[in-house]
């Protein structure tokens, strides 16, 4: 079996004639358990009110563009606001999820909605994001029912519903969230992490021909984040101290 | 494909150091990547303590990586997945064409994938009437043009706008001839509209792996383009092409390889798209591969282990030692003949192919340090181009006048009398010979060396004569 194989071949250079013995495998385990976190920036070391400062800027150095409401109630204008003002038509595609469940899209009787995931034609999609890292202004979805993954990649355009209260400080906070979704029994999941986790940081780039910068190569061409301020906060929250 | 050329290293060099394409090509990209890096570096206090970190992680992770190999595959398994093993570039070929005919597969998507290209996964696929399609920019110009990456980041670094424009002209025959195509973003527009429709045509979708994790059994790619997504996201069947020694712990750690990976290579804090892959799609997802293959391949690496070239098995793929290399960036990545250039070939090629095949990289070094300097893991890449070059020596595979050079210099050097005395004359013949001009555009028996810049004549006496009489540094 190849597998032997390479497993012994690595053994034998590595000096050992089998595994490694009980003590050492409990003690990697263990590590493996721990997860303990190495090294995190300290740019992050920041109030509630500065991480998303700190996100905003990030994720604008990298050209998303952001924008900022009060609450839900003034998504859908926001959302209509931005596609006018970038001539792009107002057919959306929108993630079949809670959070944008409780936005008035009613409201706005300009915004042709479809709930779920995206076909070639679709030119919007509109997400939320469960957790962003004020980091590096980076934006984290997790696939599932209610995010089909293909919302973050198939339209030119994606408009991102981030409520505040999600903006963490760094990527091991979204490990947290992750490893929270594993063991919430409500998720159905069974101890799994979501099949895909996009950590998604400015729209898409190239630098391939002739190292000159251009957005939009295979995914969108532009990345909008609308932030709202009174916006509740993510499920893995309550594990983010620490 | 992907046959090495690299014993032909100086016929290589010498043919690429005449193209004044290439030349024109590297010139543009040169200062994007080093200016990128130093700036990136420079923003984050935390930067060179985060390389050590890299650096004693990935040490531990290979340490100890028969474990987590196999705590990683169980974890792939839990999640629904398949872990196929393979020793060799064969075996995993092999596993990648029957996956493809379990499904009836047509065509494949790939995304970026060194592995896929040590592998020649693509010319196996042509062979047994599967159309592989390059998603990535760079290698999608590439594949047009049948010819192989010359970076390992960058694929295309050695092409100008318009031979890409050449390309596509030649190649997208059902467009309008006289469309206008001369600058970098249409023919990016032209690039995604023609990609875009293959992508919902292909069974098989295959990247390669930035990172596998043991505490998860995920599976991450880091890209700019969005295409390893689309690739692994609409085919049903999403292959990992990955080797043994990007395996590590705990999410953790793979964030503080990407905190170093993406500054290292184009300067970005975080690349646009870093994406976790765990198992097939579950029950209740809309989208995403209905299976879930990695396989982990071999291929010579755990030869390495053990050996003074163990470090080597580090390198995250950033290719920052390219960027920086002063040979790389005169020879470009194609003269070195195989998958990977630069000073990581330098060091890696021979490793899996063989020192007498790839015995000429480790000598391409002036041994100046950058690339060293810049690795964001540490790996002493001048110290491991010295072993090599050792064991060339030992294998007796360098050649002839280079041996009997180096042992009259060793002859020489051993007895300092009689070297003070000859490096004494030789200056002062060169500083005659180079009076008028001040430098020399021929020396007898440095003909190679003086064919592209003159030698400066020397204009006193040696060092050692100098440090003898008493003189000292200002």
């Amino acid at each position: 079996m190849s597998k032997d194989q390479v497993l012994s071949s690595v053994r034998r250079s590595l000096g050992r004639a089998g595994p490694v013995d009980d003590d050492m495998a409990a003690k990697l385990r263990a590590g493996i358990a721990g997860h303990a976190r190495n090294i995190v920036p300290a740019r992050t070391d920041l109030d509630d009110a500065g991480l998303v400062d700190l996100f905003q800027e990030m994720a604008e150095k990298v050209f998303a563009t952001v924008t900022r409401v009060s609450d839900m109630s003034e998504v859908p204008g926001a959302v209509g606001d931005y596609l006018r003002s970038e001539n792009l038509p107002s057919q959306i595609v929108m993630a079949p999820d809670e959070t944008l469940d409780a936005a008035p899209w009613d409201d706005n009787a300009l915004l042709e909605i479809r709930r779920g995931a995206p076909v070639e034609a679709d030119q919007v999609s509109v997400t939320s994001a469960p957790v962003a890292v004020a980091e590096t202004g980076t934006l984290a979805m997790f696939s599932g029912p209610d995010h089909p993954a293909t919302l973050n990649f198939m339209p030119e355009t994606h408009v991102v519903v981030l409520p505040a209260g999600r903006v963490v400080k760094s990527y091991e906070d979204v490990f947290d969230a992750v490893r929270a979704q594993m063991i919430d029994p409500e998720s159905g999941r069974d101890g799994l992490p979501p099949r895909t986790v996009n950590f998604v940081t400015g729209p898409s780039r190239s630098g391939d021909i002739e190292q000159t910068l251009l957005l939009g190569a295979h995914g969108p061409r532009r990345l909008h984040i609308v932030i709202v301020e009174d916006g509740a906060p993510t499920a893995g929250d309550e594990q983010q101290d620490g | 494909m992907n046959v090495s050329t690299s014993r032909n290293f100086k016929a290589n060099a010498a043919e690429q150091l005449a193209n004044e394409t290439l030349r024109g090509a590297l010139e543009k990209s040169k200062g994007h990547f080093t200016g990128g890096r130093a700036t990136a570096a420079a923003n984050l206090p935390e930067f060179e303590a985060l390389r050590d970190e890299a650096r004693d992680l990935k040490n531990h992770a290979i340490e100890h990586l028969d474990f987590y190999l196999e705590a990683y595959e169980e974890k792939v398994l839990e999640s629904g997945g398949h872990v196929h093993w393979a020793r060799t570039a064969e075996d995993a070929r092999n596993i990648v064409l029957e996956i493809c005919r379990s499904v009836n597969a047509k065509a494949v998507n790939k995304g970026k994938s060194m592995i896929a290209e040590e592998c020649n996964i693509n010319e196996m696929l042509e062979e047994n009437g599967i159309r592989p399609v390059e998603t990535d920019l760079g290698e999608y110009i590439i594949q047009l043009r049948g010819e192989t990456p010359s970076h390992i980041i960058a694929p295309a670094v050695h092409l100008t706008k318009g031979q890409v424009e050449e390309s596509f002209r030649e190649n997208h025959t059902h467009l309008d001839p006289d469309r206008v195509l001369e600058e970098p973003p249409t023919l990016l527009d032209e690039a995604r509209t023609v990609l875009r429709e293959k992508y919902f045509q292909a069974e098989v979708g295959i990247t390669g792996a930035n990172l596998l994790i043991a505490e998860t059994g995920s599976s991450i790619i880091v890209t700019n383009e969005g295409n390893g997504d689309l690739s692994q996201l609409i085919p049903k069947v999403h292959i990992v092409l990955a080797s043994i020694e990007k395996v590590v712990p705990t999410l953790e750690d793979a964030a503080t390889i990407l905190r170093v990976l993406a500054r290292s290579a184009t300067g970005q804090e975080f690349s646009s798209y870093t994406t976790l892959s765990t198992g097939p799609k579950r029950a209740d997802d809309p989208d995403g591969p209905e299976q879930y293959h990695v396989i982990l391949l071999d291929n010579g690496r755990s030869d390495m282990l053990g050996t003074e070239f163990q470090d080597m098995l580090r390198c995250i793929r950033c290719g920052a030692c390219m960027n920086h290399c002063p040979v790389y960036q005169s020879v470009g990545g194609h003269a070195y003949g195989w998958v990977y250039p630069g000073p990581m070939g330098s060091v890696l090629t021979p490793g899996l192919i063989g020192v007498d095949e790839a015995g000429h990289l480790p000598n391409a070094s002036s041994f100046c340090g950058r690339c060293e300097e810049v690795c964001p893991v540490r790996i002493p890449l001048p110290k491991l181009m010295r072993h090599w070059r050792e064991q060339e020596f030992e294998k007796h595979l360098s050649p002839g006048a280079a041996r009997v050079g180096l042992g009259l210099w060793a002859f020489v050097a051993k007895r300092p009398k009689l070297y003070q005395l000859m490096t004494g004359l030789q200056m002062r013949l060169l500083g005659r010979m180079g009076r008028k001009r001040g430098r020399l555009s021929s020396v007898p028996l440095a003909g190679g060396w003086t064919k592209y810049r003159d030698l400066p004549a020397p204009e006193g006496r040696t060092f050692q004569s100098r440090w003898k009489s008493g003189e000292r540094p200002a």
